[in-house]
C-alpha cells in the first residue's frame, strides 16, 4: 500500500509537540510526534488495518477515535485488546494486530488427575 | 485504594469542568476523572496544549474553550486524568483504573458529564478499513494535528460534519465530494422552530457561511442524497448514492460519515435509570430534573449532552445548574436560594437551546440511515445484520436482550454502543410499536474491559 493516507496539518507541524517517539508495529520500527494516541501514529504511519475481527476475519480499523466501537484493539506491551485511540503512544512501545479470536493451547500438567 | 469525595465528577469536557470549579470554589472536595490525558472533553479536546496554528484551523468555537479549561485547572478540584470508570453503583461507589490499578472511590454527590457520541450511520460497507466518523476524524485533527492526505468523501448531515468540512479546507485538505443525506422535507418542518429560534440568528448564519465555504472551493456538494454504500473488499474503493434519481460512484480512499451525536448513555443505563426515547432527536434520553437530578436517585446527577443533544455552550450552562443542585444537597442552608441562584442560568439555557428545534427537525437522519436494509451489518463486533434481527422478531423475539441471546448481538467488546439504537429501533419499526416498549440493552459493569490482574489490584475487600 503506497498512498498516503494521513499526515500531519501543517500548521502544527512547525510547532513543537513532546518531541518524537519510535515504537515498534509488527516488527518494524516506526516513528511519530509524542503526546498523540497509538491509533493516530499507526494512522500517520499508513497502518490502515488494525485488526481482524474475531468472527468473520475482516479487517477493522479505528472508526470512532473515541473509545467508543473498540474497532482499534491492539496488543500492546503484550497485553491484548487495548483500545488504541485511548492510549498515549510511547517510546519504545511494541505493538502488534490482533489477529481473529484467541485460542489458549490446554496444558496438561503432571499432577492434572 | 479506597478514597472519599465530596463530589465525583465523571468527565472533564464542557459540563463537568465548569461544575468542578464551581463546585471546588464553594470548598467542596471535588474529584475530575476523566478518561484523557488532557482536559476538554471531545468538543474541546486538547485545548490546553493546542498550537496556535491548529487553533486557527479549528476556529473560535474551539479557542472559546480555553478560558473554561484554565478556571478549571486553576482550581481546586482534583484531576484524576488516564482514568478509566469501569463500575457506578446506585450507592456512589465507583470503580476505575488508573495505570493497570484499580481504585475504589465514594462520593456524597455524583455528575455524570459524559456527554456525547457520534450515532452509527449502519450503512453497507461501513465496517471497511478507510470508513470512520466525521467526528472521528475531527478528533485526530484536535488531539494528534492528523488530516487526511488524500482526498475524502464527506457523507451524511448535521452541524459536524460542516464544521468539519470547513476545518479541513482551512487546514487545505482535499475533499473529494460532500454528500448530504439531510431530506429536504425536514427542511420545512422545521421553518416553525427557526422563527422561534430567533435570537439563535448568529448560529444560522454561521452555519450557513460554512457550506457557502465549501461550495466556494468548488467541492461537489450533492443535497438529498440517498442509499450511500461504501465499496471495497479489504478496504474503501469508492462511494456509491443516488442523487436526484440517478446513481453516482465516486472512487476515494478515505470516507467520513456523520449523522449527529447522541447522548452516551452507558452509566445511566448501567444505573437501571429510567429513559425515555426522543422522537425529535431519535435516541435515549435519562430522565432528569431541570437541574440534572437523576430521577429517583440520590445524589446522582446528569450535566451536558448526556441530557441530550443541546451542544457546548448548553452544556456549560448544565454544568453551572448542577452544581447549584449538588452545592443545596452538600450544603442544606443553601437549599433556600437555589431557585434564585439557578434562575439567571436557566434562562441561558432556554437561550442556548433556542436553536435545538430547527436543528433537530432539519437533521434528524433518514429513516433508511438509522433502520438498514436486511443485509447490513448492524452489530460490527459480532457482524449481526439488521435482517438476522428481523429474522428473530418473526420467531417471536420482543426486544434487544433477546436478540442479544440469540445472536451475541451487541455483546462483543463495545457492548452494544455501535448497535444498541439501531436495535430497538429495527425492533420497533418490525412490531410496529413504540421505542420506548422495546427498550434497551441491559448493561452491566465492567463498562470497558479489564483484566484479572487489574480487577485483583483492588485493594478494597469488598471489591
Amino acid at each position: 500500500m503506497n498512498t498516503i493516507l494521513f499526515k500531519t496539518v501543517q500548521a502544527d507541524a512547525n510547532t513543537a509537540r513532546s518531541g518524537t517517539v519510535s515504537f515498534e508495529f509488527e516488527g518494524r520500527i516506526l516513528t511519530a510526534p509524542g503526546g498523540i494516541s497509538v491509533a493516530a501514529a499507526l494512522m500517520q504511519n499508513q497502518v490502515l488495518q488494525f485488526r481482524d475481527s474475531p468472527v468473520s476475519g475482516q479487517p477493522r480499523a479505528p472508526y470512532c477515535q473515541m473509545g467508543i466501537c473498540f474497532e482499534c484493539l491492539v496488543q500492546i506491551n503484550g497485553v491484548q485488546n487495548r483500545q488504541a485511540c485511548m492510549i498515549t503512544v510511547e517510546e519504545g512501545m511494541k505493538i502488534r494486530m490482533q489477529h481473529g479470536q484467541t485460542t489458549f493451547a490446554i496444558v496438561q500438567t503432571e499432577d492434572a488427575e | 485504594m479506597s478514597v472519599q469525595a465530596d463530589v465525583a465528577i465523571i468527565g472533564a469536557g464542557p459540563a463537568g469542568m465548569i461544575a468542578a470549579t464551581r463546585l471546588a470554589a464553594r470548598n467542596h472536595n471535588v474529584v475530575v476523572l476523566d478518561e484523557q490525558a488532557q482536559a476538554g472533553g471531545q468538543i474541546w479536546r486538547n485545548i490546553t496544549r493546542t498550537s496556535t496554528g491548529l487553533a486557527g484551523i479549528l476556529g473560535p468555537d474551539y479557542a472559546a474553550g480555553a478560558t473554561v479549561a484554565q478556571q478549571f485547572m486553576a482550581s481546586s478540584a482534583q484531576h484524576i486524568h488516564g482514568a478509566t470508570v469501569w463500575n457506578l453503583t446506585r450507592d456512589r461507589q465507583l470503580h476505575y483504573l488508573q495505570n493497570g490499578q484499580t481504585h475504589v472511590l465514594s462520593a456524597r454527590a455524583v455528575i455524570l458529564a459524559t456527554g456525547a457520541m457520534e450515532r452509527p450511520f449502519p450503512v453497507p460497507g461501513w465496517t471497511l478499513p478507510g470508513v470512520m466518523g466525521a467526528g472521528a476524524a475531527q478528533v485526530l485533527l484536535k488531539g494528534a494535528g492528523t488530516v487526511p492526505a488524500t482526498p475524502v468523501v464527506v457523507a451524511g448531515c448535521g452541524p459536524l460534519l460542516y464544521l468539519l468540512c470547513w476545518q479541513y479546507l482551512r487546514a487545505g485538505v482535499p475533499i473529494a465530494a460532500v454528500l448530504d443525506t439531510s431530506a429536504g422535507t425536514h427542511i420545512f418542518a422545521a421553518a416553525p422552530a427557526l422563527l422561534k429560534g430567533w435570537t439563535a440568528f448568529k448560529d444560522i448564519r454561521k452555519g450557513l457561511s460554512m457550506i457557502q465555504a465549501i461550495r466556494r472551493h468548488n467541492i461537489p456538494f450533492y443535497r438529498g442524497v440517498q442509499h450511500v454504500q461504501v465499496l471495497g473488499d479489504t478496504r474503501v474503493s469508492a462511494v456509491e448514492f443516488e442523487h436526484r434519481g440517478k446513481t453516482h460512484r465516486i472512487a476515494s480512499d478515505l470516507v467520513l460519515l456523520h449523522q449527529g451525536v447522541v447522548p452516551n448513555t452507558q452509566f445511566t443505563w448501567l444505573l437501571r435509570a429510567d429513559h425515555a426515547w426522543s422522537d425529535a432527536q431519535a435516541c435515549w434520553i435519562p430522565r432528569t430534573d431541570p437541574w440534572g437530578r437523576l430521577k429517583d436517585m440520590e445524589g446522582i446527577y446528569l450535566a451536558g449532552d448526556g441530557q441530550g443533544i443541546a451542544g457546548a455552550q448548553a452544556a456549560v450552562t448544565r454544568g453551572e445548574l448542577a452544581a447549584l443542585a449538588v452545592h443545596s444537597q452538600l450544603d442544606p442552608q443553601h437549599a433556600s436560594s437555589l431557585d434564585t441562584e439557578s434562575a439567571p442560568f436557566m434562562a441561558q439555557l432556554k437561550q442556548d437551546m433556542a436553536l435545538r428545534p430547527f436543528l433537530d427537525a432539519a437533521y434528524l437522519p433518514r429513516r433508511e440511515n438509522r433502520i438498514p436494509q436486511d443485509s447490513t451489518i448492524v452489530c460490527r463486533c459480532e457482524e449481526v445484520t439488521a435482517g438476522q434481527i428481523r429474522d428473530f422478531v418473526r420467531q417471536g423475539c420482543m426486544g434487544p436482550n433477546q436478540a442479544k441471546s440469540f445472536s451475541r448481538c451487541g455483546m462483543g467488546p463495545c457492548q452494544g454502543r455501535m448497535c444498541g439504537l439501531t436495535v430497538t429501533e429495527v425492533i420497533a419499526d418490525q412490531l410496529n410499536i413504540k421505542q420506548d416498549a422495546v427498550g434497551y440493552y441491559r448493561i452491566r459493569a465492567p463498562l470497558k474491559p479489564v483484566t484479572l490482574a487489574e480487577l485483583a489490584s483492588a485493594t478494597d475487600p469488598d471489591l
